[in-house]
C-alpha cells in the first residue's frame, strides 16, 4: 500500500518536470509538433498570431512552470479558443512525450527576462478611459462601453505587434476571435448597417448571423434581432466601426502606454 | 407423488406458453394489417435486395442510399409544393462529443447508425425509441487524426457491421447489436483507425483505413460477412515488385499512406467496384517522396471477388496539399457513356469513363490556384511554385479542400451534380520531421490565410457534361454538410451555422430550414414508415428526424 502510495508520487512527480529539458534534440522535434498543431493560432516562431498570444513572453496567463504548459496543452482552457490536446479539427493529438518536446521548443524561443513594459501603464489607463476614448467601447474589468472587444485579457492573448496593428489599422484584420473549429459562433465585430420593415436605419456590429437571422449591437449598444428577409436592406461592411489611431490623435509613446495598460492587466 | 406434480407444472408451463403465442398473435396480425412492412420485419437483407434498392425506396440500405453513390431518394411525399410545412418527429440523443458523422440506414421500420467514439445503436424508425444501443470499449491511447468519428454502418443478412477507430470490424447482431464477430484489421499504434461506413458487396464486408496523417501504409480489405474471415487485401501503395512501385523515391512507399477512408461504389453489370484514396505521407512534403506516388489520392476500380486492380485513375500526382481524393465516386449513365463523377477535394471536377478509366473533362468549380495547365490528356498539372515552403506559401483550395469526405448527391430528375463547396485558401508551409510509428507525420503546417474578405462556402449545382455550376446557394462560412436529393424535386443540405435547408432542386431557393443547434457535419438520408416519408440529419449530438405535420 505504503510503496504504491509512493509509486504514485513519483509518477506524479515525473509529470510535473519536463524530461527533455535543456535537450536540443527534442526542441527540434518540438518545433515540428508546434508547426503542425499549434502554430496555426500561435504563429510561426511562437510569437503569437490574430489567434493566439505570444509564447515567447516569459509571464504566460496559465501557469509558467513545466505542469502548467503540459496541463494547458492536453486540457485546453476552457472559454477560449485553445482546445484539448487532439480535439483541434486540424491536429492531430500529441503523445505526452510529443507535448513535453513541444514545451522543450517553447522554452528555446521563450525571452530570458520578463520584457520591460516600454510605456507607462498608469497614463496607459487615464488615456484608455480618458482622452483617447477607447472606454467608449471596450470594458476592461467590467468598466466600459460594449461596442467593441472586452479588452481585460487582450494584452496576455495578443502579441504586442497585433495590438499595435488593431490601433494604427484596424480595418486591416478584424478582430480573430475562434478559428474555424468552432466557427458557430465567431465573433469578429463587422459593421453592419440596416434599414428595417418600417425604414428605420441602424448602424452596428455583427454579434452572430446565419443565412437567415442577424444579431447586432447599434452604436448606442441595443441589441436587434433580425430576420432578414424582412429588412429593407442589409449591408456588411469589413470597415472597423473603430476610429483609426493615426499619430496625429495617438503618438507612439501613447500608444505604449496602452499597451503597457493592456499587458499589466492581461496577466491579471 | 413427487413425479406427477413436476409433470403436472411442466404442462401447465407448457400451456402458458401456448397462451402466450395466443395472446400474441392477434396483435402480430393488427400491426401487419396497418402497416405493411412489419410482416417484413424479420426479413433478411439479402444481396439481391442490396442490388436492387431502388425497389425499396422507404428503406436506405448503405451508406449513399445505392450501389451507385446517388444519396438520392426516390420518395415523394415531402416536395417542392409542401416542404415549407415540414416539422420535426423525433430526435435521438447519442450524449457524445465532437463531431456526429453518420448517415443512418434503415431497413423495414428499424434505423441503425453509429455516433461518436463508435457507438452503434438501433432505433424504432417511427417514434426515435432505441431498440438497442452499442458502443465499443476503445483503448486509451487511440489518435485518430481528426475526431472520434464514425460515418456509419454496412447492413448484410443479420448483421451491421462498424469499422471502429481502434482498427477493428465489427459484426453486430441486427436484432440486439450483440457482437458477432470482431476481427482486428490492423494495429491502431500504428496510426491506423476506420471511420467510414462498410460497403457489403454480395457476402464481402468492404472497409478501407484512415491514417494519412501518420505515415500508414493504406489498404482496402474484404471480409466473409458470416465469419469476419478476410478474404483479400488491396494495398493501396505497392510493393517491391508490383506495378506502380517505381513511383516511389526508396523505402518512402512503407509510410507512403494512402489511406482509403470514404465508402466506395460498386457497378454489379461489370462487377466493379470503384474506391478513392488519400493523401501520400507526409501529406504537405513532397522531399523524400519524388515520383507520382501512386495510388495516393486516386480512382481505383477493383474486381470485388478478389480485389485485383482493374485500372486506376490519379487526380493529384504526388500531392503537396493534403488534396485526398476521398470523396464518394458517382457512377452516372448518360446514353452509352458509363462515367464516373467527382467533384475532387483539389477543386476539379471530373468526369470519368467507367470502363476504362480514362478521363473525359476536369473542370474547376472552386477558386484553383495549384494548377494552371493540363497534361495532354487534360489532367490538371501542378504549378512548380506551389509547393510548401518552409515560409509558407498561399494556395487555394485550402488544406480542408474544396470540397471533402461530405458526400455529393446525383439527381436524375434534374440530371445535376450536387456538392459542397468551401472556398478558403491557406497558407502551407513545411515542417520537416522523421518517421516514428504511431506518432503524427504530416512534414507540414498551414495557416488561414490574410485575406481581408473571410472564409465562404457555397453549395452547386453541376451539369456533368460542361462541369459548369448552373445555381449556387451561399453559405457565410464553409460547411461540413453533405447532400441529398429527393423525387420531390428537393436538395437538403445543412450549414456550419447550424441551419438545415430544403432547397428547390431546379432553382437553388430556399424553402424551409430548421436550427439544429449546432453545426451539420454528416450527410442527410430520407426513408418511409407507415407511409410517411421522414428526412434524416446527424447535428451537434443529436439525430433530426423531419416529416410533413
Amino acid at each position: 500500500m505504503l510503496l504504491a502510495f509512493i509509486a504514485a508520487m513519483v509518477a506524479a512527480r515525473a509529470q510535473d518536470k519536463n524530461p527533455f529539458t535543456g535537450d536540443a534534440m527534442a526542441a527540434k522535434l518540438g518545433e515540428s509538433q508546434f508547426r503542425a498543431n499549434c502554430a496555426f493560432c500561435h504563429g510561426l516562431g511562437a510569437r503569437g498570431g490574430g489567434r493566439g498570444p505570444d509564447l515567447t513572453r516569459v509571464q504566460k496567463r496559465h501557469g509558467n512552470s513545466d505542469a502548467d504548459i503540459f496541463r494547458t496543452i492536453n486540457e485546453g482552457v476552457p472559454g477560449t479558443a485553445m482546445p484539448p490536446n487532439g480535439a483541434t479539427q486540424q491536429g492531430v493529438g500529441m503523445t505526452e512525450q510529443e507535448i513535453w518536446q513541444v514545451i522543450s521548443y517553447i522554452r528555446s524561443v521563450q525571452a530570458k527576462a520578463p520584457a520591460q513594459p516600454v510605456g507607462n501603464a498608469a497614463h496607459g489607463k487615464e488615456l484608455f478611459y480618458g482622452t483617447s476614448g477607447c472606454s467608449s467601447c471596450h470594458m476592461i474589468q467590467g468598466k466600459g462601453g460594449r461596442l467593441g472587444p472586452d479588452l481585460s485579457t487582450t494584452g496576455s492573448a495578443r502579441s504586442t505587434d497585433y495590438l499595435v496593428e488593431s490601433m494604427r489599422n484596424p480595418s486591416r484584420r478584424l478582430a480573430q476571435g475562434i478559428s474555424e473549429a468552432m466557427k458557430e459562433f465567431s465573433q469578429e465585430y463587422e459593421t453592419v448597417t440596416v434599414v428595417t420593415a418600417v425604414g428605420t436605419k441602424l448602424m452596428g456590429v455583427v454579434l452572430n448571423e446565419d443565412h437567415f437571422t442577424l444579431q447586432m449591437m447599434d452604436t448606442r449598444e441595443n441589441l436587434h434581432l433580425f430576420e432578414k428577409e424582412k429588412l429593407r436592406s442589409y449591408e456588411k461592411s469589413r470597415e472597423s466601426l473603430m476610429p483609426v489611431y493615426d499619430q496625429k490623435t495617438l503618438s507612439d509613446k501613447e500608444l505604449q502606454d496602452i499597451i503597457a495598460y493592456l499587458l499589466e492587466v492581461g496577466v491579471q | 407423488m413427487k413425479r406427477e406434480t413436476i409433470r403436472r407444472k411442466a404442462k401447465s408451463r407448457f400451456l402458458a406458453a401456448l397462451g402466450m403465442t395466443v395472446v400474441v398473435r392477434p396483435a402480430l396480425l393488427s400491426l401487419a394489417i396497418s402497416a405493411s412492412f412489419a410482416l417484413n420485419i424479420n426479413a433478411q437483407v439479402t444481396s439481391q435486395r442490396l442490388l436492387e434498392s431502388a425497389k425499396e425506396p422507404q428503406n436506405w440500405l448503405m451508406y449513399s442510399g445505392d450501389y451507385a453513390g446517388h444519396r438520392f431518394s426516390a420518395l415523394e411525399q415531402i416536395n417542392t409544393t409542401n416542404a415549407a410545412s415540414l416539422v420535426p418527429r423525433w430526435a435521438y440523443q447519442t450524449m457524445g462529443g465532437g463531431k456526429f458523422e453518420t448517415t443512418p440506414l434503415v431497413v423495414d421500420g428499424i434505423l441503425y447508425a453509429t455516433g461518436q467514439d463508435d457507438r452503434a445503436f438501433a432505433l424504432d424508425a417511427r417514434s426515435g425509441r432505441p431498440i438497442w444501443q452499442y458502443q465499443r470499449a476503445l483503448p486509451s491511447d487511440i489518435r485518430p487524426c481528426c475526431g472520434r468519428v464514425n460515418r456509419g454502418l454496412a447492413i448484410y443478412g443479420d448483421k451491421v457491421f462498424l469499422g471502429t477507430l481502434d482498427s477493428h470490424v465489427i459484426a453486430l447482431d441486427a436484432k440486439t447489436g450483440n457482437v458477432v464477430w470482431d476481427v482486428t484489421a490492423f494495429d491502431y499504434r500504428q496510426g491506423y483507425s476506420i471511420t467510414l461506413a462498410p460497403l457489403v458487396i454480395k457476402n464481402l464486408v468492404m472497409i478501407g483505413v484512415s491514417g494519412g496523417e501518420y505515415g500508414i501504409r493504406g489498404f482496402i480489405d474484404a471480409y466473409d460477412a458470416a465469419t469476419g474471415e478476410r478474404k483479400w487485401r488491396f494495398y493501396t501503395v505497392p510493393g517491391p515488385g508490383e506495378p506502380g512501385h517505381e513511383s516511389w523515391e526508396g523505402d518512402s512507399w512503407k509510410i507512403g499512406g494512402a489511406p482509403a477512408w470514404i465508402t466506395g461504389s460498386y457497378d454489379p453489370v461489370t462487377n466493379t467496384t470503384f474506391w478513392t484514396t488519400g493523401n501520400p505521407s507526409p501529406s504537405n512534403r513532397g522531399e523524400g517522396r519524388s515520383g507520382d506516388n501512386l495510388y495516393s489520392n486516386s480512382l481505383l476500380a477493383l474486381e470485388p471477388d478478389t480485389g485485383k486492380l482493374k485500372w486506376f485513375f490519379q487526380f493529384t500526382k504526388h500531392d503537396e496539399h493534403d488534396y485526398d481524393a476521398t470523396q464518394v465516386p458517382v457512377m452516372v449513365d448518360q446514353g452509352d457513356q458509363h462515367l464516373i463523377l467527382q467533384a475532387n477535394r483539389n477543386g476539379f471536377f471530373y468526369v470519368i469513363d467507367r470502363a476504362s478509366g480514362k478521363l473525359i473533362s476536369a473542370n474547376p468549380y472552386a477558386k484553383v490556384t495549384w494548377s494552371d495547365s493540363k497534361d495532354a490528356s487534360g489532367a490538371p498539372v501542378a504549378r512548380k511554385d506551389a509547393s510548401p515552403t518552409l515560409e509558407g506559401n498561399r494556395v487555394c483550395p485550402g488544406a480542408a479542400g474544396a470540397t471533402n469526405w461530405m458526400s455529393p448527391t446525383y439527381d436524375p430528375q434534374t440530371q445535376l451534380f450536387y456538392v459542397t463547396a468551401r472556398e478558403q485558401c491557406d497558407i502551407f508551409s513545411t515542417a520537416p520531421q522523421p518517421y516514428e510509428a504511431g506518432h503524427a507525420y504530416y512534414g507540414s503546417a498551414y495557416f488561414p490565410n490574410d485575406d481581408a474578405a473571410p472564409f465562404w462556402g457555397a453549395l452547386r449545382a453541376i451539369e456533368p457534361v460542361t462541369g459548369r455550376t448552373k445555381w449556387e446557394w451561399k453559405h457565410p462560412s464553409p460547411t461540413w454538410s453533405g447532400v441529398l436529393s429527393t423525387a420531390g424535386g428537393l436538395v437538403f443540405t445543412g450549414d456550419a451555422e447550424g441551419n438545415f435547408i430544403a432547397l428547390d432542386a431546379a432553382s437553388g431557393q430556399a424553402l424551409w430550414h430548421f436550427q439544429c443547434g449546432a453545426s451539420v457535419y454528416s450527410s442527410p438520408m430520407s426513408f418511409a414508415v407507415d407511409g410517411r416519408q421522414f428526412i434524416a440529419v446527424a447535428a451537434g449530438s443529436a439525430l433530426f428526424t423531419f416529416a410533413l405535420p
